[in-house]
């Protein structure tokens, strides 16, 4: 080991010599490229970079060369290491990304497998046909009035002016709660709720019911003793039939996007005047009408299919609910919503909507779920 | 009401070249709904031609049967080109006058003879069925066509025999062999077929419909009632009224009808187009005029009426046999026609058949009379009995037609069966109309589109209605065929109509700003959203129950579930009551899954359950012309059932099938448990539990569901004996909650505290306990002695084995300390984990596990 002041050695400093440092250089990029794993790599820099390597050795060198020499010496060796540390720099990024590819390569997995978090659930259609037509009414001020199933035959009828001899009210048509002296009756339409909502809420009324009603009906393919409707109920200052149009016109775009409507005369005891909203036919787009050629089931062939009745809240239902018919009018409406569905995503049977076939609940898609 | 478009041409000037559909257009713009437009005729194509039959042979048959073989002249045009067989084997066949061949025809009817005029189709027709005609052997005959029976055509329902024309059409002149049958008989058609609301009563006539047609379309109209009611008279049949509910019924006797005369086929073919079967030429005359003018009426036998005629209500307990053989008992409220042996008919309904009229009968009492809507829709619902007579009577029938239209009757019964009109009664009078002021304004302001005074007036005055106008106020009389116009509301409709809603403008209301949905509202719906999310799917059933399934649910005796509310008219006997309960209906679901090859369920349902009310007592009916009394709207709510909302929900098969990340995981109580903890999650409350004996549950496997000390609901695995009654598969596991009781716990959402930044520690802890030491009381207990540093508590395991001893269990918590304002010193953590290990020693002996 020589000292920085020893006597100067040519032997030994042929080491720092620009052919010596540039063969090590030389020997320590071929091992460095020659290297392909981090391991093999490991082992070059240790023998090429580390304390024992030829470079280092040669590095000591430098003390004992005269200090006139030492600065060229110094410079040769500093560009040498530089050389070796960038190679070495480079090739261990090289490997590491060749390793990390291999790595990444041998974890593959099939993406295609089935990875359910939890077995599929849905709320039913109708359900989610009741939210959504629900969300358009309050976001236009509305909001959800609700009421018993089981109501009193004076809100389900008397209050609607639907007299006592009314066909309506018969056994063949409403299901009665035992005693029928008790007069309660499984509510036939969501309308008691209008009378409900007359009676607890403050003028003006903006409301819609949605819900459940009961019909002495068989069970078909097109008929069901329960089912769903929506009822609206507006009774404000100056409220007109224009009003309504402007109303359901709403409900049918945001239902059904651009579609003909029309109103088409009708009887209510509780409306007067009193009409069924109807849409045009989906499928023949009237092109039926007066064509035998060319029969439309859905809509018999008369080009437009009922969507739900409607009209000007009858004076009589608002005194019966105290309310002064010179001053306040209103409109009111109501329309099933299994038809409704029916209409926006083609449910063709009834009985697909009660018997609680999981696979019918979870058919729809998007903003209906 | 089925009117065919010729008959209301009768009555309304319609324009030339006006075709059905266009003349629905018309009805439709009136306010009534077309259904349907049917061509009569429409169904037949090809050749259907007259023909005349030559002669024929009958045949009887092995089956009894007899057939006839005819020879037919259908004309040169349609003459075949070969001889047909001869009538009788071997026998000659000679051409017809004209140089050609009649046609060979099997006919299975007996009612023609050799000369009379028939319909014959030819081979190459298709008639209503569709059923295709052609040239076929048949009973050992080649039959060249087929002889037509009135319902062969969709003419009628006549099928007794095969249709036999007269000598000459309707206007006298000769039928000419081969002409197009349906255009030389003169019946094509086009029947509208419309329903008709309880407030158009006035168009269950051609009367009123040509009436609506002859304003909509503004051209000429005449009136079928050509006759004003006279002053009353007991000239005819004496005629008493004693019952309000008929305030005029007139009487007339015809005299010298031949009770053998026949409906002419115009007439039938009209019953026929509008449904009606042809009975006998009074029956038929008495339903035609009331299709004509919406007048019922009846035809007695004069001879066999006894004393006057007298209109009442019933005496309790008497009896009637009605026309359609059924004896029927009548009540007070029940009005009847009666003679001096007790009722002859149920008045506005049908009549009785003492009366009718025999093929004898040759001196007739013919009833038109005007009877209140509502004694008549009560009686014929008290004996489901309705009738084209009270189906009119129930939507008003106008009162100024009771006379016009007994005296068409006469002059058609006098025209066709012969005879004279002797002798008129009328009892009673047309009732007054009720008289309305209205201001002109308010058709405009109620239906808001612009429709002036003037506009108004002429419409109202085009409908039939008086109008006394002073400035902006009018004075409105209906006619006597409107009933329902009564109340201001009315008039704005008829207005409206005739206008058109067309066009009424579209506009939007500007409803006050809302509040949205109720809280109570946007929790519902999130529970349902965060079920389904979870893995449940949503059924909606039918909420009829009965005694057997609180039996199969093994209900005690004095269950709250057992207080149903029945139904009096269920519709099915064997679901007379309401449920209290969701879960048979879910088994219901389940099982029709499971009937589809749906093993692994999940099914919820949020619905209302029903029990019967505490106080009971009936609902009152106040009265409605102003808002009821606060007891009577308390009597309402008391009488009315309690309707919570529940929400279950039940589980079968797996809840996760096996799949390549591992094995099946069942379906069982704890997913049950899992449903509510979900719904209790979106409420933002606790949900504690203990085990609880509670049918339909296993009672080793059922929890009861708490919040605080209210009790929310039970889940758990059903019992093996429910899940046997109701055929579920084995371990079918189930849930249900008080949704409503659920939701009214929400205590607001709480407040947003800082979240501490400073580091967890962390310790765990394996406690040695009891079997029966339930481990949520255990983790209670842990995370209570922990205290406030004590950030959570989580169960990692449950170990059971050597070293632990036989009937213990070492139950591992992970416990997670913080501080809010200081990293924790070791010294900390170990007091936290010293106090938790202390109130568990405490409370259950536990022991530390080394």
């Amino acid at each position: 080991m020589s000292g920085p002041n020893d006597t100067y050695d040519p032997k030994q400093v042929a080491t720092l010599s620009a052919e010596s440092l540039d063969a090590i250089v030389a020997d320590a990029l071929a091992a460095f490229a020659a290297a392909s794993s981090s391991a093999a790599l490991k082992e070059a820099r240790l023998a090429h970079a580390g304390e024992r390597s030829p470079i280092a050795l040669a590095n000591r060198e430098i003390g004992a060369l005269p200090p006139a020499a030492r600065k060229d010496a110094g410079q040769r060796m500093g560009a040498a290491r530089g050389r070796i540390n960038a190679a070495l720099a480079e090739r261990q990024e090289a490997v590491d990304a060749a390793e990390l590819e291999q790595a990444l390569a041998s974890e593959a997995v099939d993406v295609t497998l089935p990875v359910d978090l939890a077995p599929q659930g849905a709320i039913h259609p109708i359900t989610g046909l009741i939210d959504l037509m629900s969300d358009v009414f309050v976001a236009m001020g509305w909001e959800i009035a609700e009421g018993p199933e089981a109501e009193a035959e004076w809100l389900n009828f008397d209050a609607l002016n639907i007299s006592a001899d009314h066909p309506a009210r018969g056994e063949t048509d409403t299901l009665f709660v035992a005693p029928t002296d008790a007069h309660i009756v499984m509510r036939t339409h969501t309308s008691p709720v209008q009378i409900r909502s007359l009676l607890e809420r403050e003028l003006p009324v903006y409301v819609v019911c949605p819900g459940k009603v009961y019909r002495a009906d068989e069970f078909d393919a097109t008929h069901v003793p329960v089912f769903h409707q929506i009822e609206g109920l507006c009774v404000d200052q100056g409220i007109t039939m224009a009003h309504l149009k402007g109303t359901l016109d709403h409900l049918a775009q945001a239902m059904f996007g651009d579609i003909r409507t029309r109103f088409r005369p009708n009887y209510f005891p509780f409306t007067e005047p009193s009409a069924e909203y109807d849409l045009e036919c989906f499928v023949c787009h009237g092109a039926s009408v007066g064509n035998p050629d060319a029969p439309c089931k859905t809509c018999r062939s008369e080009g437009w299919i009922e969507w739900g009745g409607c009209g000007v809240v009858n004076p009589r239902v608002l005194e019966a609910a105290g309310i002064d018919s010179s001053v306040y009018s209103g409109f009111a409406f109501g329309m099933g919503i299994e038809r409704t569905l029916m209409f926006r995503n083609n449910a063709a049977d009834m009985r697909d909507m009660v018997e609680g076939d999981v696979r019918f609940a979870r058919m729809l898609k998007g903003e209906a779920r | 009401m089925r009117a065919t478009k010729s008959w209301i041409a009768e009555y309304a000037d319609l324009p030339a070249g006006l075709d059905a559909w266009q003349l629905a257009d018309a009805l439709v713009s009136a306010g009534l709904e077309v259904e349907q437009v049917e061509a009569i005729g429409g169904d037949v194509a090809g050749p259907v031609v007259i023909g005349r039959v030559v002669d024929f042979v009958e045949e009887p048959q092995k089956n009894g049967k007899t057939i006839r073989w005819c020879h037919v002249d259908v004309g040169p045009d349609h003459a075949p080109e070969v001889a047909p067989g001869p009538l009788v084997k071997g026998g000659e066949v000679a051409q017809l006058e004209g140089g050609y061949w009649p046609r060979g025809v099997i006919c299975g009817a007996l009612n023609f003879a050799p000369g009379d005029t028939v319909v014959v189709a030819l081979p190459g027709a298709t008639l209503p069925g569709p059923f295709p005609i052609g040239s076929r052997k048949t009973y050992g005959h080649l039959s060249d066509g087929m002889i037509c029976a009135e319902d062969e055509l969709g003419l009628g329902h006549d099928h007794a025999g095969i249709m036999v024309l007269g000598d000459a059409d309707e206007s006298g002149t000769p039928w000419v062999l081969g002409a197009p049958a349906l255009d030389a008989m003169g019946v094509a058609d086009d029947v509208l077929d419309m329903p008709v609301t309880p407030d158009m009563g006035h168009c269950l006539s051609v009367r009123g419909l040509a009436r609506e047609a002859a304003q909509a379309l503004g051209v000429g109209f005449r009136d079928v009632i050509a006759h004003t009611t006279p002053a009353p008279t007991q000239a005819g049949h004496p005629v008493v009224l004693e019952s309000e509910g008929c305030p005029l019924f007139v009487a007339l006797t015809v005299e010298g009808f031949d009770p053998t005369a026949e409906s002419p086929s115009w007439m039938k073919q009209r019953l026929a187009a509008c449904g009606m079967r042809s009975i006998s030429l009074s029956v038929d005359i008495s339903n035609y005029v009331m299709l004509e003018t919406g007048q019922p009426n009846h035809c007695y036998d004069a001879d066999a009426l006894q004393g006057a005629i007298v209109v009442r209500q019933a005496a309790p307990g008497e009896t009637i046999t009605t026309l359609d053989d059924v004896e029927r008992t009548l009540a007070d409220t029940d009005l009847v026609i009666a003679d001096d042996r007790g009722p002859i008919g149920i008045a506005g309904v049908m009549g009785g058949e003492d009366t009718e009229l025999r093929d004898t009968t040759t001196r007739i009492v013919i009833e038109a009379a005007n009877f209140s809507p509502v004694s008549i829709a009560r009686t014929s619902r008290r004996h489901k009995l309705g009738s084209e007579a009270s189906r009119r009577f129930e939507r008003s029938v106008d009162p100024g037609a009771a006379y016009g239209a007994a005296r068409r009757v006469a002059d058609l019964l006098i025209e066709l069966g012969g005879g004279r009109l002797v002798a008129e009664t009328v009892a009673g009078e047309v009732p007054a109309m009720p008289v309305q002021t209205i201001d002109a304004g308010l058709p405009a302001r109620i239906l808001g589109m612009p429709v002036d005074a003037d506009r108004v007036v002429e419409i109202l005055t085009a409908s039939g209605v008086e109008v006394a106008r002073d400035g902006d106020s009018l004075t409105l009389t209906p006619p006597s065929w409107r009933a329902d116009l009564v109340d201001p509301y009315d008039y704005v409709e008829e207005v409206g109509i005739k206008v058109g809603y067309d066009h009424l403008p579209s506009i939007v209301p500007a409803a006050p700003v809302g509040r949205g949905y109720t809280t109570e509202q946007k929790l519902r719906r999130a529970i349902g959203r965060a079920l389904a999310s979870s893995g449940f799917v949503e059924v909606l059933t039918f909420p009829w129950a009965s005694e057997a399934d609180a039996d199969a649910l093994g209900l005690d005796a004095d269950d709250p579930r057992r207080r149903t509310v029945a139904l009096s008219n269920p519709l099915a006997e064997t679901a007379p009551l309401l449920r209290t309960s969701l879960l048979p209906g879910l088994f219901g679901a389940v099982a029709r899954n499971a009937s589809r090859g749906a093993d692994d369920l999940a099914l919820f349902e949020a619905g209302r359950v029903f029990f019967a009310s505490d106080e009971g007592g009936a609902a009152p009916l106040p009265a409605v012309t102003a808002r009821p009394s606060d007891d009577d709207l308390d009597a309402i709510e008391r009488a009315i059932p309690w309707q919570p909302r529940n929400l279950a929900a039940v589980l079968t098969g797996a809840w996760r099938p096996a799949g390549w990340q591992g094995g099946a995981t069942p379906a069982s109580w704890a997913q049950a448990i899992a449903f509510a903890e979900v719904a209790a999650g979106v409420v933002g409350v606790r949900l504690e539990r203990r085990t609880a004996t509670q049918a339909p549950w296993h009672p080793g496997r059922c929890a009861e569901l708490l919040v605080g000390d209210t009790v929310v609901g039970y889940a758990g695995e059903l019992h093996p004996g429910v899940i046997k009654a109701f055929d579920l598969p084995a371990r079918t596991a189930a849930v249900e909650l008080d949704l409503d009781l659920l939701v009214s716990l929400f205590g607001g959402a709480g407040t947003l505290d800082p979240v501490s930044a400073h580091p967890v520690a962390k310790e765990d802890i394996a406690l040695i306990v009891d079997e029966s030491v339930p481990v949520a009381d255990l983790q209670d207990a842990v995370a209570e002695g922990g205290g406030e540093l004590l950030e959570s508590v989580r169960l990692f395991d449950i170990y059971r084995g050597a070293p632990v001893p036989e009937g213990k269990k070492s139950v591992a918590f992970a416990l997670r300390l913080r501080a809010s304002d200081r990293t924790l010193t070791d010294a900390d953590a170990a007091g936290v984990r010293e106090a938790s290990v202390a109130a568990a020693v405490e409370r259950f002996g536990a022991e530390l596990r080394g």
